[in-house]
């Protein structure tokens, strides 16, 4: 049950994107169509659960245990970066045509703030290991299910007719803003 | 004059926020009143420089192939300092940015001005090139900051503006507004601009 509500606060009512404004880049960047928004969101999943899982063991048993609190920010970033590369080499070996449908995006995924959010967000919580991965889970699919829904949005919106002004970066803005709205719907709902 | 020209066009041509879309997240994050976005944009300013200076004079030491994790490294070293200076000297502001102090690391701004431009150019035009995206880059925040403080609270940097008549449109400081109070801005600004639309271009 505690765990169900972990993934419930991290994948909707605090959802990443729309609440926290984590990731906002590739959540603009990346989200005109559903296909590659829905890959951008499968390997950021991957490697929010699996950054999520190292950078509890690297806090606990390396940056606690040896009283390095001011290193916090430079270990993270360096493992999240080292992360998304074996996370590419190994994607490569195991499945050539995930790999081809991941390729492009996960060398970007180090710079995504949504990661290092999350990796910074671990401590501050105080979760245990599955606690950690469940919402770096969930995280990641509050984050694929907000990517999707902006891309089908931006779908049928390149046949509609925005206003000169409005095209491009404004339109996208003002429908992100209604879609954050429509999320307030679920705050309150677990207390987080 | 050439370096005024490296300072100048940060402020206006090339902005980062307006112009380029860089550094949507803190952008969005923290402005919900003007002290936050000047904070925040101070702040990015520092690392914007200190990286900038750091990085350009590195040019020549860091081998081509690690350069990014190398750039990231000085960049995260300049945001543990910046945020241990404001969390002994300005607590409060510190707890309010919170998250978003670290998370200057990744700000793509910094670290494509570092690969782009400090790391292309000698150290001085770094430094003026990072003091100018550095300026414009805070001004934009504080700009975004009021805005919304003005229509959510209907004060400035914490002094009512906006008498007993006025409501609040809670709306305006809350996380949809900073959406939609970010692309209304850019509406008007591609007005003025008469024309040119930009494109979100940082991943």
């Amino acid at each position: 049950m505690e765990l169900l509500l972990v993934f419930l606060g991290a994948s909707i009512t605090n959802n990443f994107i729309l609440a926290r404004f984590l990731g906002i880049c590739p959540f603009l960047g990346v989200s005109k169509e559903v296909p590659t928004a829905f890959s951008m969101g499968l390997a950021t999943t991957f490697v929010m659960t699996t950054s999520a899982m190292v950078v509890w063991f690297v806090q606990t048993f390396i940056l606690e245990k040896f009283g390095l609190p001011y290193l916090q920010y430079v270990a993270f970033i360096l493992v999240i970066s080292a992360f998304v590369q074996l996370t590419e080499m190994a994607v490569r070996k195991i499945s050539e045509p995930l790999y081809k449908a991941l390729g492009i995006f996960l060398p970007l995924i180090t710079t995504n703030c949504a990661i290092l959010g999350l990796a910074l967000l671990i401590p501050l919580k105080g979760y245990s290991f599955i606690e950690s991965t469940i919402f770096g889970f969930g995280a990641g699919v509050g984050f694929t299910l907000a990517m999707v829904l902006m891309a089908g949005m931006r779908e049928r919106l390149a046949f509609a007719d925005v206003p000169e002004p409005l095209q491009g970066a404004p339109m996208t803005l003002i429908i992100a803003g209604m879609m954050a709205m429509a999320f307030m719907g679920f705050s309150g709902m677990i207390a987080m | 004059m050439s370096l005024w020209k490296e300072f100048a066009k940060g402020l206006w041509d090339e902005n980062p926020v307006w112009v380029l879309l860089l550094g949507m997240c803190p952008l969005l994050a923290v402005t919900n009143t003007a002290v936050n976005g000047l904070a925040m944009g101070l702040a990015t300013a520092f690392v914007l420089l200190g990286g900038g200076i750091v990085n350009s004079l590195l040019k020549n030491v860091i081998p081509h192939k690690v350069r990014i994790p190398c750039y990231i490294v000085v960049i995260a070293t300049f945001v543990t300092i910046a945020d241990y200076v404001m969390a002994a000297y300005f607590p409060e502001v510190h707890k309010l940015l919170g998250l978003f102090i670290p998370l200057i690391v990744v700000n793509c701004l910094i670290l494509g001005r570092s690969e782009s431009f400090a790391t292309q150019n000698p150290v001085h035009y770094a430094i003026s090139d990072a003091l100018g995206m550095g300026v414009g880059f805070t001004w934009a925040l504080t700009f975004l900051g009021i805005i919304r403080e003005i229509f959510g609270f209907g004060s400035i940097f914490g002094v009512q503006v906006l008498g007993d008549w006025f409501t609040p449109w809670i709306i305006a400081v809350l996380p949809a507004g900073a959406f939609l109070t970010m692309g209304i801005v850019l509406a008007i600004f591609n007005v003025l601009k008469s024309g040119s639309t930009s494109e979100a271009e940082c991943h």
